[in-house]
């Protein structure tokens, strides 16, 4: 018994990796990886002072709130924020799922609110969406769901079998045509929900929570495929999720929404470096990892008179101007033996950021002086550990 | 039993068939665009229009609250209308079919409520029209359910096409009816009794076999 037949090619592997830009960029608004293939055609979006207000039991309920952004085409742009913050309805304004109470939203430069019925099925050919729980039909096969988009823009069945089998290849389901979702699995579900998804070769993709009902593996492979289709289709990539590691492995940039207004808005790699707001360090707090216990219980707020000791360090690296942890200096610097206790790097768009934890000679120099250095953003000494023996 | 008791037996069994038969497919041809509406024209449906949506129903549940035996008689003059006569299989068409489609719209008007209002967004997302959406997601995805609510439908209708035999209906009700109870002829009960029990056994397991066919994908 083989594994699952789409495993056979495995996709994560001839993803490029994400290339950095310059480390050194300047922190402005042009500050994207290099590399993203820049198509000319459209898949901007531009939220205007966009606000959605429910009428519920209660009374008004405010879900969205004087929301202005620009999502660049070609990005692959991220929307994070709890639950009830409003990440789904603002997705939905995009093909008009949901209607703005006031604001405006524009694809492209053209206002959605403008659009007649047939123009709004026309904007949802160049959008396409997926959904957390795939909302496959499954009275049909795999072939016919994604074929459907195509049959009822009133496609030729030529056209429409060499346009699905293309698809189907591209998301790695040869073979499974005239399977009924229900023998797929989740990530496979999934993988026929994109393929339907860019059946209209739309210039954005909008995904739902797209891999919040998969299992960790499942999720790499599918916002893997993700990434491939932004490179190699060149559209722009919508995504709304609970996880910041979602964000953190594919977007470019990120929102972070709270109760319906933007809590911050930037490039991943600045506002995971540098979290400004309470919402974001709330949700940034799942990936961070806290000081161990064990090392937590031997922390002495003073050098012990009787004993030798080192004193304890954190350097945090926020992947601004090109500061790395580089080892060798830092050794250097702190003259004499270091040992470092522990702690994590990561790599986002090219930028160093995390946090290390170093024991060393109870001696100069000051946290400050290692920031004057350039060689972390921010020090601060934690306490000090006496010597074992 | 008597060969004219078994002829008229088959008579009889003839007669169910294409009156049951006839008002079924009635029922299955009018109910099922009707449920359709209820569905669309409901608040928050795909075409709401809440006072199309009260009056359809409230028709529906008139029609459902009347007994069939009191419909059979109330509906005489638009039977006479219809066919040109009151009695026999095609006068009791009538009624049957008219009680059969509202109690069958409900059935599949509660299948059709369940297909996954996430379905009906991932059509829309895709440009699907408002038919697009009734043919491609609400019908087939509702079809096991309306195809085991059409066999409910039908078994209760060859239970009510008994009480057509008041309107001189023949069918399997009436001969038990005439020859059983009136004449007290025990046999030929027992044995419309059995016949209707394999009729009937013979629609359920036909509508269930269709049922596991269409969910078993």
């Amino acid at each position: 018994m083989s594994a699952t037949p789409w495993a056979i090619a495995p996709r994560t592997s001839f993803v490029p990796a994400r290339t950095p830009g310059p480390p050194d960029a300047p922190s402005t608004s042009a500050d994207t990886p290099a590399d993203t293939p820049r198509r000319p055609a459209g898949g901007s979006v531009r939220f205007e002072q966009v606000g959605k207000t429910y009428r519920a039991c209660a009374g008004p309920v405010q879900a969205l709130e004087g929301i202005s952004l620009d999502i660049r085409a070609g990005s692959i742009f991220g929307i994070i924020g709890r639950s009830g913050a409003g990440k789904s309805s603002l997705l939905r304004t995009i093909n008009r799922l949901e209607r703005p109470s006031s604001g405006r939203v524009l694809v492209d430069g053209q206002d959605l609110a403008t659009l007649d019925e047939d123009g709004l099925v026309q904007l949802r050919r160049r959008v396409g969406m997926i959904f957390q729980h795939f909302n496959l039909l499954s009275a049909k096969t795999v072939f016919e769901n994604v074929a459907l988009p195509l049959r009822v823009a009133g496609a030729k069945p030529q056209a429409i079998r060499e346009r699905v089998s293309e698809l189907l290849a591209l998301v790695g389901l040869q073979g499974k045509h005239d399977a009924y979702p229900g023998r797929l699995s989740g990530g496979q579900k999934q993988r026929v929900g994109i393929a339907r998804a860019l059946v209209h070769h739309p210039e954005i993709l909008l995904c739902d929570e797209a891999t919040s009902a998969l299992d960790p593996e499942t999720t790499q492979s599918i916002l893997a495929l993700l990434r491939d289709i932004n490179r190699q289709l060149g559209l722009t990539i919508v995504l709304i999720t609970h996880e910041m590691g979602v964000i953190r492995e594919i977007c470019d940039e990120v929102l972070v929404l709270e109760k319906g207004r933007i809590a911050e808005t930037g490039p991943v790699w600045k506002v995971f470096g540098a979290p400004a707001h309470d919402a974001t360090r709330a949700l940034l707090r799942p990936l961070e990892q806290s000081l161990p216990r064990e090392l937590q219980q031997r922390l002495l707020a003073q050098p012990p008179a009787d004993r030798p000791s080192r004193r304890v360090l954190e350097l945090v690296y926020t992947g601004e101007g090109g500061i790395e942890p580089d080892l060798a200096r830092l050794a250097a610097a702190l003259g004499g033996p270091v040992q470092l206790l522990h702690g994590g790097v990561d790599r986002i768009q090219g930028h160093s950021h995390g946090r290390l934890v170093i024991a060393a000679a109870n001696a100069q120099p000051l946290a400050a002086e290692l920031e004057a250095l350039r060689l972390c953003h921010h020090a601060r000494e934690l306490g000090h550990v006496a010597d074992h023996d | 039993m008597s060969p004219i008791m078994i002829d008229r037996l088959i008579e009889a069994l003839l007669d169910t068939v294409l009156m049951v038969g006839t008002s079924a497919l009635i029922a299955l041809l009018a109910g099922i665009p009707l449920a359709v509406l209820l569905v669309l024209t409901a608040p928050g449906g795909v075409l709401p229009w809440p006072r199309f949506n009260r009056v359809a129903g409230a028709i529906v549940n008139a029609f459902r609250a009347t007994p069939f035996i009191v419909l059979l008689v109330a509906l005489i003059p638009l039977t006479r209308l219809i066919t040109g006569t009151t009695i026999g299989i095609w006068a009791a068409v009538v009624p049957l079919s008219i009680s059969a489609t509202p109690f069958f719209a409900r059935i599949a008007e509660v299948s059709l409520r369940e297909v996954d209002a996430g379905l009906i967004e991932a059509a829309q997302a895709m440009g699907c029209r408002r038919r697009h959406i009734v043919w491609h997601v609400l019908l087939p995805e509702a079809l096991p359910g309306i195809v085991g609510g059409f066999t409910i439908t039908v078994v209760s209708m060859i239970g009510a096409s008994a009480m057509a035999g008041a309107v001189g209906a023949g069918g399997l009700g009436d001969l038990a009816i005439r020859y059983g109870y009136q004449r007290f002829d025990t046999t030929v009960m027992a044995v419309v009794i059995v016949v209707l029990v394999a009729l009937v056994s013979l629609v359920q397991f036909t509508g269930d076999f269709w049922v596991r066919r269409l969910k078993g994908r």
